[in-house]
């Protein structure tokens, strides 16, 4: 396992297309031992196939990449050794039964023979397969299927995971079983690299997320420093009067640096006649001279509070650019 | 090499195989129609011609479209006797080859076209794997049953063409080199030319049926070899067989070395 300060994944202009169609466009990126990766993007953005690039099942048209410093087009087994991937769809075998698929695998892999039951054994237990080892995985539910599939990608203890779209068709509770799972294997020092278009997902597990959009890397960065980046998605919330409703935005819309004010979509905001409105393009530092422009203006301010940039609004204003 | 990869796939291509109905049944039909029933419905026709005397027993008539020595080793038996054992010996020897070709040619087509039909290739795509190693586990789960078929379609015929002969004519023909020959020799290169061509064609389908069917088609040749020893272009001779079990593995040669070319996983994740 690397050391919490290796690299272990670089990439220089990788580039990948498929006829006219350019599904990795000059990737250039650095990744660290023990840090959750987010490759963010609409279907089509290029995600799966950068992880094919990475793990050298197919050939990049052009550009390099290093993964535990081996180059994946001509030392893409010894690399797959030590990475584990979540491909999109489960790619099982209905025919076999989940401990039969975890010991193939196991087997594949190279886990010793001595190791072989414990592992398949504690990953059935860790994805509540258990009870239903023996079952063939043709009768097993999509959600089953998807943990079953996550314990394979972990069977041999990898030091790179790959994962695509990995709480795809879960439950509420086994995704944040699944949340729960990369945050440990990120405590143990795993590097994780986590396709998916679930934002908050991305927001709440990486530290780090690449935003694509049609092969090409938008932004690479933290997502407050993304935020930051752009000068995008820093707001304040107002919470004021609900009569003074109409003042307030004209004011608002009139003060210097507001770009958007706006009453908060969601109605449950509002509450004891109270309305909650959204200052878009202001912070922190906004606040002082926020507050003095609606005293002067007599309006009832009950409560004003800066908020930092989401995700979301980072990607979506990454997108708009 | 990464034998327990290797081992580890070859093992679950051939387990899987077995417990598929497509792939079980042409394995148990085509061994019971070729080795079991012709031999068994030729022999009782044969049979009941000796008991009724239909024939003449005049083997001159027919000694000219027979191998060297094959009257002297059969004299005294009647015309039917003789084309009995002739037909168990020589005429049917080329249909042999149907049982290895068939059998690794539908494992191989469920082995590589289903796994991609099934989507399960691209986790196996993502294996600490080799091309190389790749393809030789999978050419190795499909030769195997191609060759066990082999082997047991040739004890099978053994025990049955033998219990017919000595029914029809009372004596015991087999196993004589010309079968060792086939079984042990042409029949492992058959396999492998059957599975071989399946894997190239595996690599330009998507599914099991279109593998197989194309695969099948390698048959062909077999089907040729009967009718030119019918017709009596060439008569199979020891020598002969060792020339063809060549021949078939020089196209194996070939065929491998195409098949390596097209089952590359770079081209086949291209393709997914």
């Amino acid at each position: 396992m690397e050391t919490a300060s290796t690299t272990v994944i670089t990439t220089e202009n990788l580039t990948r297309t498929f006829g006219v169609n350019v599904a990795v466009n000059a990737l250039t990126v650095t990744i660290q031992a023990g840090e959750v990766f987010g490759f963010l993007g609409h279907n089509g953005a290029g995600k799966t196939t950068t992880v094919r690039l990475l793990n050298g099942v197919i050939a990049p048209t052009a550009g390099a990449a290093r993964i535990f410093g081996l180059d994946p087009t001509t030392h893409g087994h010894r690399i797959r050794a030590r990475t584990g991937v979540l491909t999109e769809t489960p790619a099982l075998d209905n025919r076999m039964t989940a401990r039969d698929t975890l010991r193939y695998f196991a087997e594949v892999y190279g886990v010793p023979v001595g190791e072989r039951t414990r592992r398949i054994d504690e990953l059935l237990g860790v994805f509540e397969l258990g009870n239903r080892a023996g079952s063939k995985v043709g009768g097993f539910s999509k959600g089953m299927r998807q943990r079953l599939a996550l314990a394979r990608t972990l069977i041999h203890d990898p030091d790179i995971i790959f994962l695509d779209e990995p709480t795809s068709g879960l439950d509420p509770v086994a995704i944040r079983e699944v949340h729960h799972l990369i945050e440990q294997l990120s405590h143990r020092g795993r590097t994780v690299f986590l396709c998916t278009h679930n934002l908050a997902e991305a927001e709440r597990l990486c530290d780090r997320v690449a935003v694509l959009a049609q092969g090409r890397v938008l932004a690479i960065g933290a997502t407050q420093e993304l935020g930051r980046q752009l000068n995008r998605g820093h707001r304040v919330s107002v919470e004021i009067n609900a009569d003074d409703l109409a003042r307030a935005l004209h004011l608002f819309t009139q003060t210097p640096r507001v770009s958007l004010a706006e009453p908060a979509a969601d109605r449950a905001m509002t509450r004891n006649g109270s309305v909650l409105i959204v200052l878009h393009g202001v912070g922190r530092a906004d606040v002082p001279h926020l507050v003095r422009a609606a005293v002067e203006q007599g309006l009832d301010l009950y409560r004003i509070q800066p908020e930092a940039p989401t995700l979301e609004d980072v990607y979506f204003a990454l997108q708009e650019l | 090499m990464n034998w327990g990869a290797v081992w580890a796939i070859a093992r679950k291509d051939v387990g899987l195989a077995l417990r598929t109905r497509a792939v079980v049944l042409p394995l148990i039909i085509v061994p019971l129609v070729l080795m079991v029933g012709v031999p068994v419905l030729v022999g009782l026709i044969s049979g009941m011609a000796v008991q009724l005397d239909v024939a003449s027993t005049d083997m001159e008539e027919i000694a000219r479209a027979l191998p060297p020595g094959f009257g002297e080793q059969y004299a005294g038996l009647s015309e039917v006797q003789a084309g009995y054992i002739y037909f168990i010996v020589y005429l049917f020897a080329p249909m042999y080859l149907v049982l290895p070709l068939m059998a690794s040619a539908v494992v191989a087509a469920d082995s590589f076209a289903g796994e991609k039909e099934r989507k399960t290739l691209e986790a196996l795509v993502y294996s600490p794997t080799t091309d190389r190693e790749l393809l030789f586990a999978k050419i190795l789960g499909a030769w195997i049953p191609g060759v066990l078929v082999g082997l047991g379609g040739f004890v099978a015929y053994t025990l049955v063409a033998n219990a017919m002969t000595y029914y029809v004519a009372s004596r015991i023909v087999l196993p004589n080199p010309l079968w060792l020959l086939l079984a042990f020799w042409v029949g492992p290169a058959a396999a492998a030319l059957g599975l071989g061509i399946t894997v190239i064609a595996s690599s330009r389908v998507n599914t099991f049926q279109e593998a197989y069917q194309i695969g099948s088609l390698v048959v062909l040749p077999v089907v040729l070899l009967v009718i030119g020893q019918a017709a009596g272009v060439f008569i199979l001779s020891n020598w002969l067989v060792v020339l063809v079990g060549l021949l078939l593995w020089g196209f194996v040669a070939l065929v491998f070395v195409i098949a390596a070319a097209s089952f590359r996983r770079t081209t086949l994740m291209a393709r997914l």
